[in-house]
């Protein structure tokens, strides 16, 4: 079968090459630019005037529910959230229940991710068994299962002797460490960024330190161990200075940051609000702007949702005792479109950051428009308005600090290997 | 920018915290205040402002002088009292903070004085509460306390007059206190050109010179000249460990003495928030001498609470 998405504005990310053209996909692939692959007709045409085509948004982590939410059809909500944000591809985090520490838990995982037939679901394994943080998992039996990483998620591991040991046994396979910058005991106790709106709330602080020391600790241990290690969700300015130091270095380190950090800062928490609430704290105004700063020098080379639905029962609470994490999957596009826009980032440099940048993090071939890659295709208005309210969204988890905002740019479509895996209701 | 303690007449409906309070509020509860000291050194101690409406104190954390001092408050205005002490916290219960204040709703509820162990939980509250029902925040976490913060500006007042000369002193655990953190917004907003705050690098918090305070680590040097000394209460928890080696060498460099206290202007007034330790961060001497005010503060804490009580309940809708 081959399908035509005729009239679209094709904007591939990587390369920055922008044009109105018409697009043909078959077998899952994209097929041809411009003109119909020789001798065959299209049996399926999509309208795509007036919207612009990019690659099916690739999202480094976010949390589905699954293992733990089967009651809740928690996969399914997830899922159907992700290709309404144009998500085609994400890492799934390990700390589910149980956590996804063992071959068959993954495999269960991606076979009922498979029968849904939205989002392609990459799993993370869990680093240590139950996310205890002393034993390691068996890294290579679960990369078989189709894990592509492993992660601690926000748990702590026990000491600097299991770090170094699961760096040297990770190196062992060429496996890349997903590790999240802190300090556990630097960090102990604290909810918000160490600075003038933490001393202002009375609000127990977790100091830039807690995030630098954890990541002098991996540097080093890099070093001697040969290890590749992928920073997850970095919030300081200094912990950026950091790993550009490490990278010219030429040590193998990436580090990707959530949405919400390229967007917010300390001082949005305003009275008290739980919606801010995240892991790590959003931090100060010259850390976020650090972050952009990095994201346009190749410091950073991803951003992703960070997506964690949290009930209201977990987050109407006072801010302290409110769960960390917000929902993002749905806002990940417009928000980093609003980022471009505000910031006069070039269309194609920002998309690259949720497209060919986490692509070539995790190998992957889709992340472009280009003939042969995969047909992971998201299809949006650019000029479309619409409202973030917590009825709307797709996600079991409506909390989110973008709540009533106005955002620009919406998905009409989204294809997953060629085949229609979202279309926006009421969208022709 | 929005304010949840005014409403759109610019009056009082909740008070959460001292910060971003106009002056003329704070004015209107210190005058509030001076009137029913004046009516009860007239020997009239009762009062109907508040008949027929049901106040409801709830203590998710240990109280027992602000509690007292909040049901006298209540009593003398004439109000319906319900004190509760909700010592687990609210989740452990089982029971949400918003499911408890909800139920009490219910039950005709028309004010809440709240004490919480979470920065913040009465903004929480007052967020989710009925239109026309008051939040009192009777001290949140780490981040307010300003009914204290107020009844120590009516102490001030009292004893100085006015703000506008004054040099502020506020020794100890600025770190933890709400008191400090109240006491900096209200003396700020009254005009106060100098606020000092005197601690170890440990019990200061980060960029607090950004609330308008100048910041000191030498007591004597910190003390100089300043016309009110205000001492923390040190809690038992934070002496020894990481934070401090030893309440005897905090008791040396930062307790205040006879002697340190000399170092302020001879008619300095002395004051703590209570409960002391005394030979901690205040010495018997000091505490019991002729330039303390801390019972006074005390007493005009009464009024105070009935000041703010009395105003709630006459905001519009």
């Amino acid at each position: 079968m081959i399908t035509l998405i005729q009239n679209g504005r094709l904007l591939d990310p990587a390369s920055g090459h922008e044009m109105v053209a018409d697009l043909y996909l078959a077998d899952g692939r994209i097929a041809a630019i411009g003109e119909a692959p020789a001798g065959h007709v299209a049996d399926q045409t999509l309208d795509a005037a007036g919207l612009t085509v990019i690659p099916g948004l690739i999202d480094l982590a976010a949390r589905l529910g699954e293992p733990g939410g089967e009651h809740k059809n928690k996969l399914q909500s997830e899922l159907r959230a992700a290709v309404a944000g144009g998500v085609t591809t994400l890492c799934a985090m390990p700390d589910t229940h149980p956590a996804l520490d063992e071959p068959g838990l993954v495999q269960m995982l991606r076979q009922r991710a498979d029968g849904l037939g939205l989002a392609k679901v990459l799993p993370l394994g869990a680093l240590t068994r139950g996310l205890d943080g002393t034993e390691l998992t068996e890294f290579a039996k679960l990369r078989d299962a189709g894990c592509v990483s492993f992660s601690q998620a926000d748990a702590p591991l026990a000491d600097t002797r299991v770090l170094y040991r699961a760096m040297q046994y990770a190196a062992t396979y060429g496996i890349t460490l997903r590790l999240r910058p802190q300090d556990v005991r630097l960090a102990s106790g604290g909810v918000a960024h160490d600075g003038q709106v933490a001393t202002r709330l009375g609000l127990p602080a977790i100091p830039s330190v807690a995030e630098t020391v954890a990541i002098s600790t991996i540097v080093i241990l890099m070093k001697d161990s040969g290890a590749s290690v992928h920073l997850e969700r970095v919030s300081t300015r200094e912990g950026l200075e950091m790993i550009a130091a490490a990278r010219n270095y030429g040590l193998k380190l990436t580090a990707d940051v959530s949405i919400n950090h390229v967007h917010l800062a300390d001082i949005d928490i305003g009275y008290f609000d739980s919606n801010m609430r995240l892991s790590p704290p959003l931090r100060g105004v010259t850390d976020r702007d650090a972050i952009q700063h990095a994201l346009l020098d190749g410091t950073i080379s991803a951003i992703c949702s960070d997506h964690s639905p949290v009930g209201n029962d977990d987050k109407l609470l006072p801010f302290g005792e409110a769960k960390p994490g917000a929902s993002g999957l749905e806002l990940l596009l417009p928000l980093v479109l609003a980022w471009a826009e505000q910031k006069r980032v070039p269309l194609a440099q920002a998309l690259a950051r949720i497209t060919s940048g986490p692509a070539e993090l995790l190998g992957l071939e889709s992340g472009r428009i280009a003939v042969g890659a995969p047909a992971d295709l998201c299809l949006y208005d650019p000029h479309a308005t619409w409202r973030v309210m917590p009825e709307t969204l797709l996600s079991s988890g409506k909390h989110t600090p973008f709540v009533g905002m106005e955002m620009r740019g919406r998905v009409r479509h989204t294809l997953v290997g060629g085949r229609l895996a979202y279309t926006e209701p009421g969208a022709a | 920018m929005y304010n949840p303690q005014l409403n759109s007449h610019g009056e009082l409906i909740h008070l959460l915290s001292t910060e971003s309070l106009p002056a003329r509020i704070l004015h209107q509860i210190l005058d509030r205040a001076a009137g029913y000291v004046a009516a009860g050194d007239a020997g009239e101690k009762k009062h109907s402002d508040l008949a027929g409406k049901s106040v409801f104190n709830l203590f998710f954390e240990n109280s027992t002088r602000t509690r007292t001092t909040f049901e006298i408050a209540q009593k003398r205005l004439s109000a319906d009292v319900h004190s509760l002490n909700i010592q687990a916290s609210s989740t452990a219960k089982g029971e949400t903070l918003l499911d408890t204040i909800h139920n009490l709703e219910a039950m005709g509820a028309d004010m809440f004085v709240v004490r919480h162990a979470e920065s913040g939980a009465p903004f929480l509250i007052a967020k989710h509460v009925r239109p026309g029902v008051a939040v009192v925040n009777a001290g949140d976490g780490r981040h307010a306390h300003p009914t204290q913060a107020l009844l120590d500006m009516y102490t001030i007042r009292h004893f100085k007059g006015d703000f506008r000369n004054l040099t502020v002193a506020i020794v100890g655990d600025i770190l933890h206190s709400r008191v400090a953190r109240s006491q900096i917004h209200a003396l700020t907003t009254l005009g106060c050109p100098e606020v000092r705050v005197i601690g170890p690098k440990t019990l200061l918090p980060r960029d607090v010179e950004q609330l308008g305070v100048r910041v000191f680590h030498d007591l004597k040097e910190g003390l100089k000249g300043v016309d009110v000394v205000i001492a923390l209460r040190l809690q038992n928890e934070r002496m020894n460990g990481a934070l401090l080696p030893s309440a005897n060498e905090f008791n040396q460099f930062y307790g205040l003495s006879r002697e340190k206290l000399a170092l302020a202007q001879p008619d300095a007034i002395v004051m703590h928030p209570g409960p002391m330790n005394r030979g901690v961060e205040i010495d018997s001497a000091v505490a019991d001498g002729k330039q303390s005010v801390i019972l006074d503060q005390v007493t005009f804490g009464i009024a105070v609470r009935m000041a703010v009580m009395s105003i709630l309940s006459e905001a519009r809708a």
